[in-house]
């Protein structure tokens, strides 16, 4: 892995080429191996490493940037000339800033030899071993176990120096039965939080449950979400927390800030210094991350900003911009939304931020449950209305009905038109917020929920 | 480059090796954007690495870097060997290649106008102008532009004897005029969704586009959608525009038809396929005028799925899918051909670069024209609604279930275009939906449209894919239930 000391060289003989006002570079890369199994076989095994190297130049009010992921003395000549040439042709920016000067950075620790350590050998291993666990059940195992290992830097002329380094394991399966399916998954930076064969185990025995499914008519269901599922809907809602994207009025929450939109119960923190969070402590232009109150009581109250976007609308930079120059400003990417008070998972970095006090687990809400439905996760979400939030997509991989407190059995998938405002406004149960990994959003924080009505609108064939 | 390939190949012991390729390429790209009268995104990208894969132990191994040093590529050779012999511990059967013969080949794709040689200053002054254009319509609250360039030369060589140079250009722009008011986001984009169109073409396509002629109308259909009545809800008849066919084509036939996706290769992640085995030259897919076909050769057009040899070195062909609404053919490589029997694979195997390994990806699928003139299709509609340009896509994860929404429709009645409706969506089950198709227009109609964003694999890969289509009409179609 490129390191510190190497970045700062690489920075050093960039400035003797650059005749810029300013210069940045942005460095980030590292190793990352994955190993893919289906019909209980590995099909797919790969490795891969490289580094970029991104520079951007000012000249007066204008910047650009150039990239090359070649670091010999004539490439970086090269990136720089590019860099200054698209920067020269550049229009200028009245609201480009200078750039910002050094900070200062809380430390997170999210690097693990362990996790760089580990070896295809073991990565098959442990994957013949959940093969093995479904075999047992007569099904079919497909799914990936990936290790990697990572870094950014960002430096520039003004005296800003970045460095983060960091790891990240990832187990996901999915047991395929005669009729139906089951699915886990789990992302950790340290290898060995991942528990492959109790991740095996667990969408085992929900495609074991989910069998033989019957089709239920679509409708306004009491609905139990898995955190996956949560999260995999409310990913969706945390780019328009983005100044930017309410000053371009693309945001639904344009013209809602301060008005009370979600249930009562709804909190919700971007806070990248979370035990269970992932991520460098810096943004893309390497200003220090501030954790955030998005949501509290179930009111927008805060949004994320740029340097550029929190002096065009009167904030204070949050630090969650992206490299320059861009069109999108900025958004929140370590998300907590809060859920009960036990646990230490449940401790936001922000002074006075509120959560539930009961939490619940998946079990307690499906006790509490007449008549619903229980959904393991979801697929295919996309934004069908984008002030209304109104998205739509496809239960998959164990949906099951509810009736008197049980789980009764699997019914077939549902596509749902459900809108995130009405989501949110109908939480009666919130679980403990746990790390959650979904395919529809970078892994967040959440509880699982269990909510009043949620809009299934067709059902598919299995 | 070759040297870089030949070097990686050496150092892999034959006696274990049934097969290798190596795969170097050399990339380049500019990205330029615009809004509300400034500039985004500015920047050009450049890079150069190679992936090689290794058939070991009847097992494959893949592995890649940037580090083109000698040390380096010897131990890419060895990681890939590494860990085709680890793959082989979880091991039920030993890989087949379907039989290909070593090609040596030189294939540089057409263009007119080298898009590196514009300027950024060219490109930029053609965003703004666009810009300024639709936000002279009163009510634009956010105009956006944006324009892509890519060239990458790649160099296959295998252990098979095989030497293919293949460079392709890529150009894709679009604009897109937002309006807000009464507590409603409405969107129109030129000349499609989701960053316009995209091709294998030089900057002649970005002229082609006339992007600034096209700027004042979306903004106005923008602002005009607020005041157009929902789109009503019910079984209707519609006429799809041929973007919003394209990509219809995409998500319930180009993906399904995957051969990988139906033996469960993606069981985990991007999902399976309705499409079983046994269904082939059996399944009714689509009425009688249904005609699909996967077509990679240039003959077919400069689509975004257009190539000489794919990733394994097989040439580019086309293959029928549907033929006369008969399923008949899927989309194949050399291991999943010969998994089930066939005696070729139809090449279609693309990495979205040199760090991934290929996959099966959609080439040109591409719905064959009809026979019906437009104004002749909607003359003979007595009661329809007309929809264009995408705005949302679902689908099931067998590809089964699929709802759509699109940007902006038209009442048709006693065949005519009547008033326009706003947030219109349909959905269906794949087969049903195809089955119920009635006429399709013909090919003044006919368009290859680019989807630049085809995601895919673990880890997740982009691809660019082609779709030809023309507009054509659905009997018996649900509508609007997103919205109910």
């Amino acid at each position: 892995m490129l390191s510190n000391t190497r970045c700062q060289d690489i920075f050093a003989e960039l400035l003797k080429y650059s005749d810029a006002d300013e210069t940045e570079l942005i460095v980030a890369g590292g190793a990352s191996e994955l190993t893919r199994f289906a019909n209980n076989t590995i099909h797919q095994n790969v490795a891969e490493e490289g580094y970029t190297l991104s520079v951007r130049t000012v000249y007066g009010n204008r910047t650009a940037r150039a990239s090359t992921n070649k670091f010999d003395s004539q490439s970086l000549k090269r990136v720089i000339a590019e860099a200054a040439s698209l920067t020269r042709q550049q229009q200028p920016d009245p609201e480009l800033l200078p750039m910002p000067g050094p900070q200062q950075y809380r430390a997170v620790e999210r690097y693990h030899e362990a996790t760089e350590a580990v070896t295809p050998a073991e990565r098959a291993q442990a994957v013949r071993r959940a093969i093995e666990i479904a075999e047992k059940s007569g099904q079919t195992a497909a799914g990936t176990f990936s290790t990697a290992s990572g870094m950014q830097a960002i430096l520039n002329s003004r005296g800003l120096a970045a460095y983060y380094r960091d790891t990240l394991a990832e187990f996901s399966v999915t047991t395929l039965a005669a009729d139906s399916s089951g699915w886990a998954k789990k992302t950790a930076p340290d290898v060995r939080e991942i528990d492959a064969e109790a991740l095996a185990m667990r969408a085992s025995r929900i495609a074991v449950q989910s069998r033989a499914p019957k089709e239920c008519s679509p409708g306004k269901y009491v609905t139990i979400l898995e955190p996956p599922a949560v999260l995999d809907l409310l990913g969706f809602m945390f780019w328009d927390f983005s100044g930017q994207a309410v000053r371009d009025q693309r945001s639904f929450l344009t013209g809602r800030m301060g008005t009370k939109l979600f249930g009562d119960n709804i909190h919700v923190t971007d806070d990248a210094y979370h035990p269970l969070q992932f991520g460098a402590p810096f943004d893309g232009e390497g200003v220090a991350r501030k954790a955030v109150q998005l949501v509290e009581g179930g009111v927008p109250k805060g949004l994320t900003y740029a340097r550029h976007t929190a002096k065009a609308m009167g904030a204070e930079p949050t630090g969650h911009g992206f490299p320059l120059p861009n069109e999108y400003g900025e958004a929140p990417l370590n998300i907590v939304v809060g859920g009960g008070t036990r646990g230490v998972e449940n401790v936001p970095s922000i002074e006075g931020a509120r959560s539930v006090e009961d939490a619940h687990s998946v079990e307690e809400m499906i006790a509490s449950t007449e008549r619903g439905v229980l959904v393991t996760r979801l697929w295919y979400i996309r934004e069908v209305d984008p002030y209304k939030k109104i998205l739509t997509g496809m239960t998959r991989d164990g949906t099951f009905y509810v009736e008197d407190g049980k789980v009764r059995h699997g019914i077939r998938n549902f596509r749902f038109n459900q809108s995130l405002i009405d989501l949110l406004n109908c939480v009666q149960m919130l679980g403990i917020p746990e790390r959650s990994s979904g395919e529809e959003s970078a892994p967040m924080v959440v509880p699982a929920m269990k909510v009043r009505e949620f809009n299934f609108t067709e059902v598919t064939k299995f | 480059m070759r040297e870089f390939a030949d070097a990686v190949l050496n150092h892999l012991d034959r006696r274990e090796v049934q097969y290798a390729d190596v795969r170097v390429i050399d990339s380049r790209e500019r990205n330029v954007a615009t809004k509300n009268g400034k500039v985004g995104t500015s920047s050009s990208d450049e890079s150069l690495g190679l992936g090689v894969r290794v058939l070991a132990q009847g097992c494959w191994g893949f592995a890649s870097t940037d580090d083109l040093s000698k040390a380096s590529l010897e131990a890419v050779a060895a990681r890939a060997l590494a860990i085709a012999r680890a793959s082989a511990l979880a091991k039920k059967a030993d890989i087949v290649l379907a039989p290909e013969q070593g090609v040596v080949a030189t294939w540089v794709s057409p263009f007119r106008t080298d898009p590196f040689s514009k300027s950024l200053d060219d490109n930029l002054s053609l965003l703004l102008r666009a810009d300024a254009e639709m936000r002279a319509v009163p009510g634009v609250t956010l105009a956006e532009g944006s324009l892509h360039f890519r060239r990458q030369q790649q160099l296959f060589v295998s252990t098979e004897g095989s030497v293919i140079d293949q460079t392709r250009v890529i150009s894709g722009g679009g604009i897109e005029a937002y309006s807000f008011s009464d507590q409603e986001i409405q969107k129109r984009s030129y000349p499609n969704s989701f960053r316009g169109q995209y091709a294998l073409k030089g900057y002649e396509l970005i002229e082609e586009m006339r992007l600034v002629e096209n700027a004042r109308r979306i903004g106005e259909e923008a602002v005009a959608l607020h005041r157009a009545p929902l789109c009503p809800q019910g079984t209707r008849t519609i006429i799809l525009d041929g973007s919003q066919v394209g990509l219809q084509i995409h998500e319930s036939i180009g993906h399904p038809i995957e051969l990988d996706r139906v033996l469960g290769s993606e069981a985990n992640y991007a999902g399976m396929s309705f499409l079983t085995i046994d269904q082939l030259r059996k399944l009714r897919y689509g009425s009688d005028i249904v005609n699909v076909v996967a077509d990679a050769r240039l003959e077919h057009g400069p689509g975004l799925g257009t190539f000489a040899y794919d990733d394994e070195g097989v040439a580019a062909q086309r293959a029928d899918i549907i033929k006369g609404g008969l399923f008949t053919g899927y989309l194949t490589s050399r291991e999943t051909a010969a998994a089930i029997g066939e005696g070729r694979s139809n090449g279609t195997m693309r990495a979205d670069g040199w760090s991934r390994i290929p996959l099966i990806r959609m080439t040109n699928v591409s719905l064959l024209p009809g026979e019906w003139k437009l104004e002749d299709l909607i003359a003979d509609t007595d009661d329809g609604i007309y929809m264009e340009t995408n705005r949302s896509w679902s689908i099931d994860d067998r590809r089964y279930h699929f709802q759509f929404g699109c940007e902006m429709a038209w009442e048709i009645k006693r065949g005519k275009m009547t008033r326009m409706f706003k947030n219109p969506s349909y959905s269906g089950i794949t087969t049903e939906f195809w089955n119920s198709c009635d006429a399709i227009c013909n090919a003044d109609h006919w368009r290859l449209w680019g989807t630049p964003n085809c995601g895919k694999g673990q880890p997740s890969q982009t691809m660019g894919t082609g779709h030809g289509a023309s507009p054509a009409r659905f009997r018996n179609v649900t509508v609007g239930i997103a919205y109910a």
